[in-house]
């Protein structure tokens, strides 16, 4: 019982956070970043701050994750970090020879207030950045938000400083995947392709962070969307941003800059989420959704009727981001079952407010908390037990402790692998988080039940 | 790969023994801009306190420092799991403008009615060091309040190194040590300093201790309790492994209760053996732990040498990579590959001193590379180069191994076998021996040649 300390009763906690359901905004940066064809992320503040993201960033992935650091000392603490972040570019674009630097800051430059605009000017002034290489920034202090406001800074950053009206249109739809796997960007990319809707997908994290053996040490690996295409985002027929919170601002800046029309969907996550994405996908480049798509579509729906007395009125608890959990929880009740609790470690009042109403019509009480912590989410459990919990690797130690099935969905997964493969948006990621579910569900039937009522065909 | 650059500032970090006068700089701060595998001083307070598992350590500053550290060592506890929750005062905006110590205060007190705890440790994160919490104060009331120790960690991580860190941790935990009794202690005991316990490295070195005859008072801190260390000063002997984690404890306890100290290493059969007869040799005045120590050894060895020669065979002639935090380390793998019939072609550390450098000099054969503070660039350029059949580093390290082709061992916190003592060795060679040998290699670009 590794988590035996944790207590039936539920106590009002406000100055205080127990197991957390989040982590900080610059490792959310930091992962947008890579999603950069030929970028180093940059965080500006101390050197701990970029060697954790770096390892948490690698356990989820298996893969290296580069990054630089101002290595803050306390003489920059006090007289602030200009000098190091100046040096840092310097040097990064001496050895390293990136297309594009991503500055992050942390909660110790905000705090001093480095202006990194300011700072940045001066770099390109004194010639320490090279013609046709770009270093830009996204503030990020880690006491606002979480990791997902920290990848939505970043995202928006692109747009503020890369995308550009020509006024010429381009036959081309923008699409924010927001803070989903190298997997989930991927299938997106397919999804269009399939539709045969030509797009910018920004960040792009496929075949960066999920990229083959190659024999070789690339520290800019081959994937991430270029420059040049974040430039033409300007001139796209319009933007469809997936996930509010991760993709909402960058599509709303492109709007504001640009003038390309946005509309901001859910991720598309289960089925109802995922024909929303297509239908607006099919609507803003004005094609018709292809016999494939169609297809895959009813191949999930096979599924989900197939199965479906496997789903009804089992009860599951949820804890993760808010634009994962919003489609999720709306997959889970379209197909009957219950989750009755659901915790995001993000704050925000909007999201607890959506699962409410997604959650209407369940015949039991259901427990929401937006800026939550998972401890609290286990003493509901306790107090209320499921039949099934998903959520990142750490609800395994609830899932041990409480015998219950375990579904790994979030961020970050440190002991399997699967996300960085194989999607679980679209129809196909819908198809494969039913699998998973049934997997555990059915696995926990045929070990529970007496030898009599032991089912081979199910 | 070939013509990487190495900054100008970095090249006297870098040494190719017998081409230049040896002359390496260290203990630096990393250069701005590199992406160096380091972390901060809040890192190495943490993972030096945190396997003291009847303490309640929790984390004053943002979210992310507690989330990133939660449980990622899983030092292993035969008792309490305290330790394996993240606490953390998840300061906000307003807390930055206004101060956290209210925060600070209700978090604490809570968390102490709620637990129980032996102890509590309160870890300072950079932004508490800005923002001016007078967090000694607060841990100072609490204490007062609750009757327990309640110890201020000042480990706000811009304030130097890992290693600054670990003087933090040390400083916290010398304010434990002389608050029990020591009256039932044996004239024949010691303190094991700097094992984490990571694997239950700790369970085998005090089994190891106790046949000896010796009794262990505490380990600091692997498996470690409160009262343990309260009692710790009884000891007569601190026996410190790691290099640079401990040190600065057993210097204190030195100077205040007049404990002498070893150093030691419990990796590899002779630093093994040589750990334990070192201790022996501090109680000469009872023979019989000498003669205890003896016929373990021999036990020991030749309960496993035979094994050991068969990995031997495979082995002979490989080349390894070595990357860790502290050289200490460095030292001992450098040696057990030896044993293995293994050649070290690249060797670096995190949080080497000059001196510790100029002993792996000694050490290596002519041709070796010795690094400080690398950076990925720079230690895949090498692997190539070097041709390194096995890469021994941590986390970061390990998927850069991979992508090139090269087996892995880590030598850190993501293992679960103990790598300590003799059956560590053992272990040790049996892990080395899986991944130089697997055929999976033959498969990758590198060695397709071959297949």
């Amino acid at each position: 019982m590794l988590f035996r300390h944790t207590t039936n009763k539920v106590a009002d906690r406000k100055a205080l956070n127990v197991n957390p359901a989040k982590t900080c905004q610059p490792i959310g940066a930091m992962y947008a970043a890579l999603g950069i064809h030929g970028c180093l992320p940059h965080s500006h503040g101390s050197q701990g701050c970029c060697a954790y993201h770096r390892s948490t960033l690698t356990r989820h992935y298996k893969e290296p994750v580069m990054a630089g650091t101002s290595s803050f000392t306390e003489g920059a603490s006090v007289f602030g970090g200009q000098a190091n972040l100046v040096q840092a570019i310097d040097n990064i674009f001496t050895i390293y020879d990136p297309v594009v630097v991503a500055v992050h800051t942390t909660c110790l430059s905000e705090t001093i207030g480095d202006d990194i605009t300011q700072i940045t000017a001066k770099a390109k002034e004194s010639g320490k950045i090279p013609e046709g290489r770009y270093v830009f920034h996204a503030s990020t202090p880690s006491y606002v938000g979480s990791h997902v406001t920290g990848f939505s800074s970043m995202t928006k950053a692109m747009v503020d400083h890369f995308a550009e009206k020509s006024g010429k249109k381009r036959r081309q739809v923008n699409i924010i995947p927001g803070y989903v796997e190298p997997s989930d960007m991927e299938e997106i990319k397919r999804i269009a392709k399939l539709m045969k809707v030509p797009c910018v997908v920004f960040p792009d994290t496929s075949n960066v962070l999920n990229g083959p053996q190659t024999g070789k040490y690339e520290m800019f690996p081959r994937g991430g969307v270029t420059i040049e295409e974040l430039k033409t985002t300007g001139d796209s027929l319009g933007t469809l941003g997936l996930g509010k919170l991760a993709s909402g601002p960058a599509a709303r800046a492109l709007d504001t800059k640009c003038k390309v029309a946005c509309q901001v969907l859910d991720l598309p996550i289960g089925l109802k989420a995922t024909d929303r994405f297509v239908d607006a996908l099919r609507n803003m480049a004005g094609v018709n959704v292809s016999d494939d798509i169609n297809i895959e579509r009813g191949k999930l729906l096979d599924v989900i009727t197939d199965m479906h007395q496997y789903f009804f009125g089992k009860k599951v608890a949820l804890i993760g981001d808010p634009d994962q959990l919003i489609s999720l929880t709306e997959f889970l009740v379209s197909v009957d079952m219950w989750p009755i609790h659901i915790v995001t470690g993000t704050p925000g009042k909007k999201f607890e407010k959506r699962i409410r109403e997604i959650t209407e019509d369940i015949p039991v009480p259901v427990n929401v908390k937006a800026g939550g912590d998972m401890f609290m989410w286990h003493q509901w459990i306790k107090n209320d037990p499921v039949d099934l919990m998903m959520g990142n690797t750490y609800v395994k130690y609830i899932s041990r402790d409480e015998d219950i099935p375990f579904v790994r969905f979030g961020f970050p997964i440190l002991d399997r692998i699967g996300h960085s493969y194989f999607p679980t948006v679209g129809y196909r990621g819908g198809l494969r988080i039913l699998e998973k579910i049934l997997d555990v569900l059915l696995d926990r039937q045929d070990r529970d039940s007496p030898e009599e009522s032991f089912e081979l065909v199910m | 790969m070939s013509t990487i650059h190495i900054l100008e500032e970095r090249q006297r970090q870098i040494y190719q023994k017998g081409k230049q006068p040896f002359d390496m700089i260290c203990d630096k701060v990393s250069i701005a801009g590199s992406v160096s595998q380091r972390a901060c001083v809040f890192c190495g307070s943490r993972v030096v306190l945190y396997p003291i598992a009847d303490a309640l350590h929790l984390v004053h500053g943002p979210i992310g420092c507690a989330a990133y550290t939660w449980d990622i060592r899983g030092a292993l506890s035969s008792g309490p799991q305290l330790h394996r929750l993240s606490f953390s005062t998840d300061l906000t905006e307003t807390d930055v403008i206004f101060g956290g110590e209210t925060k600070l205060y209700k978090a604490l007190t809570q968390l102490i009615d709620e637990h129980n705890p032996k102890a509590a440790f309160v870890y300072s994160t950079c932004i508490v060091g800005l923002i001016g919490d007078d967090v000694t104060s607060v841990c100072k009331k609490v204490a007062k309040e609750k009757g327990i120790p309640v110890l201020p960690v000042h480990s706000e991580g811009f304030k130097g190194t890992k290693k600054d860190g670990y003087k933090a941790a040390c400083d916290a935990l010398f304010e434990l040590i002389g608050k029990g009794p020591v009256d039932h202690i044996s004239p024949y005991s010691i303190n094991i300093l700097g094992e984490f316990n990571i694997g239950g490295e700790a369970w085998i070195i005090r089994d190891y201790y106790e046949r000896m005859g010796i009794e262990v008072v505490s380990v600091m801190t692997g498996d470690g309790r409160v009262d343990d260390a309260g009692k710790s000063h009884g000891a007569k002997l601190n026996v410190v492994q790691c290099s640079g984690s401990m040190t600065h404890l057993a210097l204190a306890m030195e100077k205040k209760y007049k404990i002498p100290f070893i150093r030691v290493s419990y990796f590899g059969i002779e630093d093994m053996a040589q750990a334990l007869y070192d201790t022996a040799a501090h109680f000469k005045e009872n023979p019989a732990i000498m003669k205890n120590t003896r016929e373990l050894v021999r036990e020991e060895i030749s309960g496993m040498y035979p094994q050991l020669k068969k990995y031997r065979t495979d082995l002979e002639g490989k080349k390894a990579a070595i990357y860790v935090g502290g050289a200490f380390k460095a030292f001992s793998l450098i040696k057990a590959l030896k044993h293995l019939g293994m050649t070290t072609v690249l060797v670096g550390s995190q949080t080497g001193s000059k001196d510790d450098y100029e002993i792996l000099r000694q050490m290596c054969d002519e041709g070796t590379v010795i690094v400080d503070d690398a950076n990925p660039v720079e230690l895949s350029k090498y692997l190539i180069e070097k041709d390194a059949d096995l890469f021994i580093g941590g986390v970061k390290e390990r998927p850069i191994a991979y992508k090139l082709g090269v087996g892995f061992c880590d030598h850190n916190h993501e293992r679960k076998i103990p790598l300590a003592g003799f059956v560590g060795m053992l272990n040790f060679a049996k892990e080395v021996h899986a991944t130089v040998t697997s055929p999976v290699w033959q498969l990758t670009p590198r060695r397709e040649r071959s297949y």
